[in-house]
């Protein structure tokens, strides 16, 4: 299982075109030829990727000054319990009341507070971890590898959400521990891809001549490889953003994140269960989660389009991992 | 074990030595399995044993706690006088014998719970898993014909926009929509309540109906199936469909491919007998990867339809923290991506000669 699994393609190298294969759009018409229509996609692509990239950028930005405006632009106290209960939206309160009478609207916009930097957080934690990790990994072989290595099949032999789910619970429910336990199930990911390239470059010419002039191997990771898997890692940690959002907010939803007062998406969700003739107040949290992850979603996608060479010459067929 | 027997009926292999590569191929991906699902059982030992706070005062009560005797006797009599190793051998023994434990919010032995549970669960996630793939299978293929074509890039935003939408708030605003507004969809649940369970054959309502005879009784589990299915299939299809059309481009781009467009086969032979066939393998693959995002979508789908499956189990177990109830759950779904992992590894051998010989 081990060998196949990291000779599998990762799904997550889906979607995006390249110059590569005029040729396979050529061949549904079968009078074209493939050399006129060689640049078209990557013209079109230019067309349609960049603008989504764009609007997921400004949305992003958009949800970041919420997050810290969110004690100005709230109308209410996210926590307090003074308004009419199980109001509509529209009745005296933008999007309505939950069941113990506080303001959905102002704990949609402080949720942002809650998911966004923890989410930034443990992505950043996971790329330094998986990077270090999967350098060491790559870089030195033997011992630390097969360690280092087995370690992330066993992470990776159960479903991510069931994983965390699981060491969340062990902790104890609370914010931090869930962000912990999104931690231990995210950076085996990194370290994967970041031991895939160091692999590939370390026996690469620049690399191996560097040595042969007795640069040592902090040098030769940290000046001559390192800058060569920023790309990938960036790319693959832009898309993870949005992951770890809906990671986190799950993990809330399933009671294992946010404790009941905290005004966090996920278990905001998690109350309409009880209310279910009360649709704000599952509606807009939910939204929230949706709109945001929409957003980092497509920046990534964009940026993968702009920084990884290998999805556009070689993409497919496992190269990233 | 069909799998095997399978290859060596197979032209290539008539004779024994050419069957023995595929069986040692087998051999090995049952083996590390295996070492793997040994591995999931140490990841629960150890997060069991990890809780915070004692155990012993957590089953015993505040009073028992502060008399040693009482302490060292329920420590000797649990084992937990024993090393951590010693331990987790009894752990492994119990496990094998299904002692997985008692709930503490239901109070039943753990395994009986998701005994019970586990029929509606497969049953949801075989619909969901069947329709996921035809239509990602369909979709990726699209948007792999029509690259770099307006319905490429409509299809690539709307499968990002379904990677993006969190599961349980789908499913919430479905089941708000078709069954509280619009009336179309059944409440929740497996069966109306004028319905009775059919007789237990499979446990699965649809097939259960169905075969002895009851065609209403299946109509009424069929339509309670289609909320659940239809999210769990929602979330799994953007995955398919973005990876189908990579596995499909780099078909497209083979010679063979080529060869035979370029001889003039029907558009449909060249894409079910030529590009799916060759893109099985990658297509494969990602069926066992959107099963595991299939299972986790269930514990955060089912709770929301009273689904008694092990999703529901999962959320209750979660929100009352009730630790054998949620190691219980990672366990069996832990050990069923494993299985359905190690079936497509198999089939990996089966479809494609080269992974078998490559060993």
């Amino acid at each position: 299982m081990t060998d196949a699994r990291t000779t599998r393609p990762d799904p997550r190298d889906g979607a995006p075109a390249g110059p590569r294969d005029g040729v396979g759009a050529g061949m549904l018409d079968p009078v074209s030829t493939a050399g006129p229509r060689w640049r078209r996609p990557r013209l079109r692509l230019g067309r349609w990727s960049a603008p989504l990239g764009l609007f997921g950028a400004a949305v992003g930005v958009l949800w970041i000054l919420v997050a810290v405006l969110a004690p100005v632009i709230a109308p209410h106290d996210p926590l307090a319990q003074d308004l009419p209960i199980l109001q509509a939206p529209g009745e005296g309160t933008l999007m309505g009341t939950d069941a113990l009478g506080r303001d959905v609207f102002s704990r949609v916009i402080w949720g942002a507070r809650v998911t966004i930097p923890l989410a930034l957080l443990l992505v950043v934690m996971s790329v330094l971890i998986g990077a270090v990790v999967g350098a060491i990994a790559g870089f030195f072989g033997r011992a630390v590898d097969e360690v280092a290595m087995r370690v992330t099949d066993l992470v990776m032999a159960f479903p991510t959400v069931i994983l965390a789910m699981v060491i969340a619970a062990a902790l104890g429910a609370s914010l931090l521990n869930a962000v912990l336990a999104a931690l231990i199930v995210s950076w085996p990911a990194y370290a994967r891809l970041t031991r895939g390239l160091v692999l590939g470059l370390r026996s690469s010419n620049y690399v191996v001549s560097g040595q042969l002039l007795g640069f040592s191997p902090l040098r030769s990771l940290g000046r001559d490889i390192a800058p060569n898997i920023v790309g990938p890692v960036l790319v693959l940690a832009s898309l993870d953003i949005g992951t770890a959002i809906l990671l986190l907010s799950g993990l809330s939803f399933l009671g294992l994140g946010a404790k009941p007062p905290t005004a966090e998406w996920g278990s905001m969700v998690s109350d309409a269960i009880q209310n279910f003739d009360a649709w704000w107040i599952g509606v807009f949290p939910g939204l929230a989660i949706l709109t945001v992850v929409i957003a980092f979603n497509f920046v990534g996608d964009a940026l993968r389009d702009a920084l990884d060479p290998k999805s556009q010459t070689i993409r497919g067929g496992g190269t990233t991992l | 074990m069909s799998t095997s027997t399978k290859a060596v009926r197979s032209p290539r292999s008539r004779g024994g030595r050419a069957a023995h590569p595929f069986l040692r191929y087998a051999l090995r991906r049952v083996l590390t399995s295996l070492l793997l699902v040994v591995g999931v059982t140490l990841v629960t030992f150890v997060l069991t044993n990890l809780v915070p706070g004692d155990p012993v005062a957590a089953a015993l009560g505040q009073r028992a706690a502060e008399d040693p005797a009482i302490v060292a006797q329920f420590r000797a009599t649990y084992g937990l006088d024993q090393p951590l190793v010693v331990q987790y051998f009894t752990y492994l023994g119990n496990l094998l014998h299904g002692d997985l434990g008692v709930s503490t919010t239901t109070h039943n032995p753990v395994v009986d719970d998701l005994a019970k549970a586990l029929p509606a669960t497969l049953e949801i996630a075989f619909g969901a898993i069947v329709l996921s793939v035809i239509i990602g299978v369909v979709l990726g293929t699209i948007a792999a014909y029509r690259r770099g074509k307006a319905s490429d890039h409509v299809l690539r935003v709307v499968s990002l926009a379904g990677l993006s939408v969190p599961t349980f708030w789908l499913a919430l605003v479905l089941y708000y929509v078709f069954y509280f507004q619009l009336h179309i969809a059944p409440g929740s649940g497996r069966l109306s309540s004028d319905f009775t369970t059919p007789p237990t054959v499979t446990g699965l309502y649809t097939v259960d109906a169905l075969l002895a005879g009851q065609l209403d009784t299946f109509l009424d589990a069929a339509s309670h199936l289609f909320l659940p299915v239809l999210v769990l299939t929602l979330y799994t299809v953007g995955l398919l469909t973005r990876f189908v059309r990579t596995a499909v481009l780099e078909i497209l781009d083979q010679d063979y491919v080529r060869a035979a467009r370029a001889k003039g086969l029907p558009t449909r032979t060249v894409i079910f007998s030529y590009v799916l066939r060759g893109a099985s393998i990658p297509i494969l693959t990602v069926v066992g990867l959107a099963f595991g995002s299939l299972l986790s979508g269930t514990v955060l789908v089912e709770a929301i339809f009273a689904w008694p499956g092990i999703g529901s189990y999962a959320y209750q177990a979660a929100s009352h923290l009730d630790l054998p109830g949620i190691m219980g759950v990672g366990l069996l779904i832990g050990v069923m991506y494993l299985l359905v992992n190690l079936i497509v590894d198999l089939l990996y051998g089966v479809l494609d000669p080269r992974v078998r010989l490559a060993s």
